[in-house]
């Protein structure tokens, strides 16, 4: 208990420090167009957060990113799920998965801009960061499952459901837990990126890119610490959800003794 | 005769395990596998339960069989409760709290509710034994079932597992004549 406060009131010395840092820079630069330091940046924040414009933007890039991470995630299982049981749906799904992981953002957003225009853009290029993470990390997950407790569950004639529950998942959990932490920061990342290229209404990648355009910088900086903030939460609540279903609270995982 | 092994060989890496294995089980009974370290018995109860094959001979009599086993490590889903583990693969007449009664009679009580991971090694080795016990099965495997036991303990199981067997087939192997003695089993070398 002691050592959690000492680590928490380290980590609350080296955030103070850098803060200080950037509010030093910022008086240094001297220029609101190249840098404004925190307190203009919290003033800027303080002057969106009434705004009602501001919360609808806020919902939007929050549902719309949200819904490209949660169908990616559960395309990713289901699609690990057939690529372990079979070999032709992985050797058929490997290229894509590279591909889709090789191919630069701004070039998905483009096309997806062509395709299908900016309305849905932050949840297509979301599904797309996301899915290959998570059907990668499923595949390793279920492929670490334990074989002799497999051969148990095959001499006691276990049903599929009860091998699910009982024996994959627990091995599956921690890789897409440790998958999920990657891909929750790059699906707000790229979402918010493929806003500011296609400029959807109401979205916050087109208050971003409306504050570039006016070089508010206090602004680009207010929205970008809303970003985080939401990007956290919305971290904290699929992992605190993960760490529910995890047996023992995710503290052991199933094996052999 | 229920079971009946013929020629049964195995090779492993170029290592013969198994050679021209003759044996006969009855309908019911113990049934314990003696024999030192590395005559095969843990390979031979592996063929039997269908998880290797022969390289050569016939078993007749498995065919359409149930089986449950205590396997030569626990195989136990260690994040889960003794009582999870027992239930995961109980026989469907089996309640949560006809199981949690049987498991009180060789385990402490305040165990069967705690992750596996938190217990001892023998108790992992009980929690194991009542999970076979309580599947619903024609031919009962066990691989050194009382491995990891103290002598106190050890009886105790081995009255259980008797107690709980009676009736049924039951194929065992252990190092120790006393435990084949206490069982009550006819002894089978390999």
């Amino acid at each position: 208990m002691k050592g959690n406060r000492g680590k928490f009131g380290r980590r609350l010395l080296a955030i103070g420090f850098w803060i200080l840092v950037w509010q030093l820079g910022a008086l240094y630069v001297d220029n609101h167009i190249i840098l404004v330091g925190p307190w203009d940046t919290v003033l800027a924040l303080g002057r969106l957060i009434p705004d009602g414009d501001f919360w609808r933007s806020v919902a939007y890039s929050f549902g719309k990113i949200s819904l490209g991470f949660l169908s990616a995630f559960g395309a990713g299982v289901v699609l690990g799920g057939l690529g372990y049981r079979l070999a032709v749906v992985r050797d058929l799904l490997e290229p894509i998965m590279v591909l889709l992981k090789s191919i630069p953002v701004a070039s998905f957003v483009i096309l997806a801009l062509i395709w299908a225009g900016s309305g849905n853009l932050s949840v297509l290029i979301a599904f797309i960061v996301v899915l290959p993470m998570i059907y990668v990390n499923t595949l390793a997950g279920l492929k670490s499952t334990d074989g002799k407790l497999l051969e148990m569950a095959r001499v006691f004639r276990m049903p599929l459901a009860r091998k699910v529950r009982y024996i994959f998942v627990p091995a599956l959990l921690p890789y897409l837990k440790s998958g999920c932490r990657i891909a929750l920061g790059m699906s707000w990342k790229s979402g918010v990126a493929a806003e500011v290229i296609g400029v959807p209404d109401h979205s916050v990648g087109e208050k971003l890119y409306m504050a570039k355009i006016y070089l508010n910088t206090g602004d680009v900086l207010a929205w970008t610490l809303v970003i985080i903030l939401v990007s956290a939460l919305f971290e904290r609540a699929v992992l605190g959800i993960l760490d529910r279903i995890t047996p023992g609270g995710g503290g052991h995982e199933s094996g052999d003794s | 005769m229920s079971l009946v092994i013929r020629d049964v060989s195995k090779v492993f890496d170029g290592l013969q395990v198994l050679q021209g294995v003759n044996l006969k089980f009855g309908d019911k009974g113990i049934y314990c596998l003696m024999g030192p370290s590395g005559t095969g018995k843990t390979t031979f109860l592996r063929i039997l339960m269908g998880l290797e094959r022969a390289d050569t001979g016939e078993i007749k009599g498995v065919e359409g069989k149930r089986f449950s086993a205590v396997f030569q490590e626990d195989r136990l889903c260690e994040a889960y409760t003794p009582l999870d583990n027992v239930m995961m693969t109980a026989d469907r007449f089996v309640t949560k709290e006809a199981a949690r009664g049987e498991l009180c009679r060789i385990l402490p009580e305040e165990c069967v509710s705690r992750p596996v991971y938190t217990l001892s090694g023998g108790m992992k080795r009980r929690t194991a034994v009542c999970r076979a016990l309580l599947a619903a099965y024609d031919i009962l495997v066990m691989d050194e079932p009382f491995a990891g036991l103290d002598e106190e303990t050890r009886g105790k199981v081995i009255g259980y597992v008797r107690e709980k067997t009676e009736g049924k087939l039951v194929i065992l192997s252990t190092h120790m004549e006393e435990d084949a003695a206490a069982l009550g089993g006819m002894v089978v070398r390999l």
